[in-house]
This record gives C-alpha cells, sequence and structure tokens, in this order.
C-alpha cells in the first residue's frame, strides 16, 4: 500500500478523470475528493470509489487531524491562488491543474526532474503539455528562435472557463514554449471545432531552426521525445513524419520543422477525444507519482 | 484622427472596406506601408467611413501557420490612421490567435472599431474582447464565421450571446462564400428578429459562388445595415464582394452608402489594381470551397501545398471541407495534403 497520501481539490470533469487514473497509482494513494457542491457527480463518484469526500471545499481538507501529503487542484486559477496558501502553510505539497500558475511551469518529460522539489506546480495549459515536448526535442538539436503551437480541441471539451478567458491559453502557452521549451520566443494559437461527433485533439508544432540543421538527428530527438509523453499518455501520436521546409521568416531564411500530433485522451471518465483534457490529468499523475516517490525516499 | 460614426437613415448601409486585412490574403500578407496610406486616402476621399487593416488572420495572425506579414500590422495601423481625415479605422480580432493585449496596442495608435471573430457555434468565448473593446471605448462587431454551417435560428442565439457581451453589431459572415441568396437572407433576418433594437446586423460575402453582390443587396432588404467589400475583390478565396460594385449597385438601388462612386471604382481601377499580385477569379479551387463550405483563406495555402505535395488543391480543399476543419485550421491542410500524397482515399482523410 503506497504511503503517500492525495487529495483532489475540484470534483468536475478534470477532477473525476484524474481520480481514475490516480486510483490506479502505484505510488500514490488517494484519499479525498473535495468540492463546493454537495450535489455535485464528481463527489458521488468518488464516495462510489471509496474516498472521503466534502463538499465545504478546501478549509475543511486543511482542517482534517491527517493531511494528505499532494494536493491535485483542478478548480480555476483565481481558486488556486487563493488555496495555495493555505497548502502551503499546512506543508501540503500543490499540483495545480489551473492557469494560476502560482508555481513553476511543469511538463513531466522536459523539466520535472528540475523542479521537482518545489513546493507548487503548476501544469501549463493542455496545449503546452501536448507540444512543449516537441519544441524542447528539437531545442535539443538546434537553437530554435521561434517556435509556434497550433492546439485544436473539440468544442464540447472547452469549459465555461476557458472559454471566458482564452486569452489566459495563449499567453501561459506562448510563456511555456519558451521558459520550458526553450524557443526564443513562442506563440500559441488555440482553435474550437465543434464538428459532430468531436475530433479528436490535434497538435501541430512549428519549430524555426538554422537552414543548416541535421534533419535526421531532429527526427530523432522527436522520435524520442514522443515515446517517453508516451510512456504516460499512450494515445499521444505523430500523424506523419516530421517536415521540413526552407521559409522566410522575419528573422530570416530558416528551417521550418512542422510535427504534426494526436491526442486520444484514455477514455478514463471523458471521452477519447478529449485528448486535450486526458493529456492535463495523464501529466498530474506522472507530476503525483514522481512526487510521491520522492516524498517516500526523503520520510522513511 | 478619430471621429464619431455617422448618423445613417433606415435602410441605409454602411459600407466597410476590408482590402486591407481580408484583401491581405491575396497580397500574402505583405502590404506596404505606401500601399496602405494611398488605399487608406483613395477610400478616404471616397467617403468610406471604416477601413479595416490587420494580418487577414487578425491581431497576431503573423505566423508560420497563417503566414508572416512582410510589414508589421501595427505599421499599417498607424500609417492608416495618420492617412484617415473622415474615415475611422478598424481592427478584427480572432481569440485564439490574437489576444486583448493586440487590441490594446492597435487602440494605441487610434484604431477605433474593433471586429471581434469566431466561428459561427463559439461565439462565448469573443466575451471578454468585447469586454476590453468597449472598456478602451471602441465601437464593436461580431464577426460569425463560416455562418453557413449553422441554420438561422442557432445563429441568432450565438448572435445575442456576443450582443450581450457588448457587440454592436454581429456580421453574417459567409467565410466560405457557401450561401447562396435566401441562406444569407434568411440568417440576416433571425438576427435582425432576435436583437431588435440591441444590436446592428452586418454582412460579409465572398465570391466563390458569385453571390457575394447579390447576397449583400439581399441582406440589406432583410434589415442588414453594415456591409463589408474589398476593392477589386481582392480577397480570400475567389475573393470578396467588391466594394466599388456594391457601392454602384446600391446607388442603382437607391440606398443610401455615403460612398462616391466615381471616387470608389477610381480608388479599385488606378489605385488598388496595379498593385495586385493575383486578380481573384473563381477557379476551380476557389469554386470547390464554396460548395464544399471550406473557409475562403485556405486556398492559398492549399495552392501550396499542392505544390508541395504533389496533389491537387481542389482535392485538398474537398477533403478539408469534409474533415469540418474552422477557420484557423491552416495547420490541417499540410495533414490532409500528406494523407492524399500517400494514398489514403479520400473519405478516410477526415
Amino acid at each position: 500500500m503506497p504511503r503517500v497520501t492525495a487529495a483532489i481539490v475540484g470534483p468536475g470533469n478534470i477532477g473525476t478523470d484524474l481520480m481514475a487514473k490516480l486510483l490506479r497509482s502505484q505510488h500514490l494513494d488517494l484519499r479525498w475528493m473535495v468540492g463546493v457542491d454537495a450535489r455535485s457527480d464528481g463527489l458521488a463518484r468518488a464516495r462510489s470509489a471509496g474516498l472521503e469526500t466534502s463538499a465545504e471545499g478546501v478549509g475543511w481538507l486543511v482542517a482534517r487531524p491527517e493531511l494528505p501529503d499532494i494536493v491535485f487542484e483542478a478548480t480555476s486559477a483565481a481558486a488556486h491562488a487563493a488555496h495555495a496558501p493555505l497548502y502551503a502553510q499546512a506543508g501540503i505539497r500543490a499540483v495545480d491543474l489551473t492557469p494560476a500558475a502560482v508555481g513553476p511551469f511543469v511538463c513531466p518529460p522536459v523539466n520535472l526532474d528540475a523542479v521537482h522539489d518545489e513546493p507548487n506546480l503548476n501544469l501549463i495549459t493542455c496545449g503546452g503539455q501536448a507540444t512543449i515536448p516537441i519544441v524542447a526535442a528539437v531545442s535539443q538539436v538546434a537553437p530554435v528562435d521561434y517556435a509556434e503551437i497550433v492546439a485544436s480541441i473539440a468544442s464540447r471539451s472547452a469549459g465555461p472557463g476557458t472559454r471566458a478567458n482564452i486569452d489566459e491559453f495563449t499567453r501561459t502557452t506562448s510563456r511555456a514554449i519558451e521558459s520550458v521549451g526553450g524557443a526564443a520566443r513562442g506563440k500559441a494559437i488555440i482553435i474550437l471545432n465543434p464538428v459532430d461527433p468531436p475530433m479528436v485533439m490535434r497538435d501541430t508544432v512549428f519549430c524555426a531552426v538554422p537552414v543548416d540543421t541535421d534533419t535526421d538527428a531532429v527526427t530523432a530527438s522527436v522520435v524520442a521525445m514522443l515515446e517517453r509523453v508516451q510512456g504516460y499518455v499512450p494515445g499521444y501520436a505523430l500523424k506523419a513524419e516530421p517536415q521540413f521546409d526552407p521559409v522566410q521568416t522575419p528573422d530570416g531564411q530558416r528551417l521550418r520543422v512542422t510535427v504534426l500530433l494526436e491526442v486520444t485522451g484514455n477514455g478514463d471518465y471523458l471521452p477519447p477525444w478529449a485528448g486535450n483534457l486526458d493529456i492535463m490529468t495523464a501529466a498530474a499523475a506522472r507530476v503525483g507519482d514522481v512526487l510521491a516517490h520522492q516524498l517516500e525516499k526523503v520520510t522513511p | 484622427m478619430t471621429t464619431a460614426p455617422r448618423p445613417r437613415h433606415p435602410g441605409a448601409v454602411r459600407l466597410t472596406d476590408t482590402t486591407l486585412r481580408d484583401g491581405s490574403h491575396a497580397m500574402r500578407h505583405q502590404w506596404t506601408v505606401e500601399q496602405a496610406r494611398a488605399v487608406v486616402r483613395a477610400l478616404d476621399d471616397s467617403g468610406v467611413e471604416v477601413i479595416e487593416v490587420s494580418h487577414g488572420d487578425g491581431l497576431g495572425g503573423s505566423s508560420f501557420n497563417y503566414g508572416f506579414s512582410g510589414t508589421d500590422e501595427l505599421e499599417l495601423i498607424r500609417a492608416a490612421v495618420e492617412e484617415t481625415r473622415r474615415a475611422r479605422v478598424a481592427v478584427l480580432l480572432l481569440p485564439g490567435v490574437g489576444t486583448v493585449e493586440d487590441l490594446d496596442r492597435a487602440h494605441d495608435l487610434g484604431a477605433s472599431v474593433a471586429r471581434i471573430a469566431t466561428h459561427c457555434t463559439e461565439a462565448d468565448v469573443s466575451a471578454q474582447h468585447f469586454g476590453r473593446a468597449r472598456r478602451l471605448g471602441m465601437e464593436t462587431v461580431g464577426f460569425l464565421m463560416l455562418s453557413h454551417r449553422i441554420g438561422p435560428d442557432a445563429l441568432a442565439a450565438q448572435a445575442r450571446i456576443m450582443a450581450d457581451a457588448g457587440c454592436q453589431c454581429v456580421y453574417v459572415v459567409d467565410s466560405a462564400g457557401a450561401l447562396i441568396l435566401e441562406a444569407a437572407g434568411d440568417r440576416v433576418s433571425a438576427l435582425v428578429a432576435e436583437l431588435g433594437t440591441d444590436a446592428e446586423v452586418g454582412f460579409h460575402g465572398h465570391q466563390n459562388l458569385s453571390f457575394g453582390v447579390a447576397n449583400s443587396v439581399l441582406a440589406q432588404r432583410n434589415g442588414a445595415s453594415q456591409i463589408d467589400g474589398t476593392l477589386c475583390a481582392v480577397g480570400a478565396g475567389a475573393g470578396n464582394a467588391p466594394t466599388e460594385v456594391l457601392a454602384a449597385a446600391f446607388e442603382r438601388l437607391g440606398v443610401e452608402t455615403g460612398v462616391d462612386v466615381q471616387g470608389i471604382l477610381r480608388a479599385a481601377d488606378e489605385v488598388v489594381r496595379p498593385m495586385l499580385l493575383r486578380l481573384p477569379w473563381m477557379d476551380r479551387a476557389a469554386i470547390v470551397q464554396g460548395t464544399a463550405g471550406v473557409y475562403s483563406s485556405f486556398l492559398l495555402h492549399a495552392e501550396r501545398a499542392a505544390k508541395r505535395y504533389g496533389v491537387p488543391a481542389h482535392a485538398i480543399l474537398r477533403a478539408v471541407g469534409e474533415a469540418g476543419y474552422v477557420g484557423g485550421q491552416e495547420d490541417m491542410i499540410i495533414d490532409v495534403a500528406i494523407r492524399l500524397r500517400d494514398g489514403a482515399p479520400s473519405d478516410s482523410v477526415a
């Protein structure tokens, strides 16, 4: 039985999907699910799964005689900003699935080793989780002076929070393409597509690299990274070999690397087309496992 | 300089010229400052009240996916504002591509009309941008793109979302040039009925099936009071409803536009036509866009992918239509072209 305990705050779609993943974890003991609405379907599912639940919010959680080691937050940026100090005071590690960005960005296959000691980690955005590994893979081979990503998601997978502040997606993802992906300049574009049946998440990564870049090395690096992501997101796939085109950019003549990705979800709670939501919960679960492993080692 | 909207009589239309925005697609986003100044002067002299200037895909559109601007759009906006005496400068913004900061920068340079565009089913992503535009004191216009994809009532419900978010005029945008007569008129009527006096209704037509002007006339008869065009029809797909034809046709019909027909004919013929890299034309690929309901600005991207991967542009566009891709998904053109090259049957390309 794992000794590191966890709680989820926010029993919505993301929190409920994350629950399914954490219940399978070999390293984490998921014990609590916390919401603010007693009629929440997510809380009911958590109770059936044997979790202790409450609709009284984070105040209830931090007042427990036994506190979780790790809390996963799937509420909103504003809620997490308010809750983060409470977790910090209580000595609870926070894994933040909202765009609050209280703590540093984390993309598991790229920088988890560098930031895992931080008390609060932010999972960027769905588009960031899907594309930043590829930007980083290209950066490992050649300097990327500009990277651009286009994330297309099914309209039904974009909740009211995303819709009310879509700029937050573009801004946060652009920043993380630079700080985590290693591009000198980043740009993110998000498109909602309402087609029925819903489209599976698609992501395209464009990187500008020097014209004499070794394209075989770029392809090999991308494929190696693909396999690392597939380790926790089995439905993460390349739709075609990376494409290389010489193009004129505002910075001059560059080689454009185009990587076409598809992200099919695991279908845990959210349907497989919602790969954008799945890659967030899968990344969160991955971060949780690594933190648990580390906490087991430091608290014998 | 900034002026207030001019008063309009009932039944009159205000023409918005988007040569320097939608026309930018056909110019591969390479308009220069000198060209922008000349176009704005000619439009302003002819009495066109609103002139749109932005990257073809809106503020922040300069990118790998949509094409890099030859000249920063902010430089074009600055030049356009400097040239106007009576006209006002509008900018387009697609949430998901541009952000409110882009709007702030355009406003700082003197742009005074904010046009916010979403796919026709996704109006709610525009609320933060309408909110910001109104706080900046800008006039607001909403664009429901690819309006042919949903019926009149569903479109009107989306228009209501925009109006409630602060939009003062909602456009039926025929991005694919796919609407034919009543299909355009009925959508305009539904929006007019829904919005009443809360917001105006506009129409933006394309020429893929040659109905741009006819649909615009029908839109006016059904209550639209703002109509878009470009000089010489320069624009995405087979081009836009030509501003000079709209002005001439409305004059013949006795509909007031405030535009001097002789002046606008000169602007098209003497100012813009010599600048064009290609004249808009209803070729096979553009007509397929109209019939398959494909976003007009996909045309040049499909032509490029056709050349790169050795498959016909019209086949790419047909497959893109079948897949239901929306404005902004230009990257999927590459994806479709690769699969067509690799021999996937077109029905599995979706």
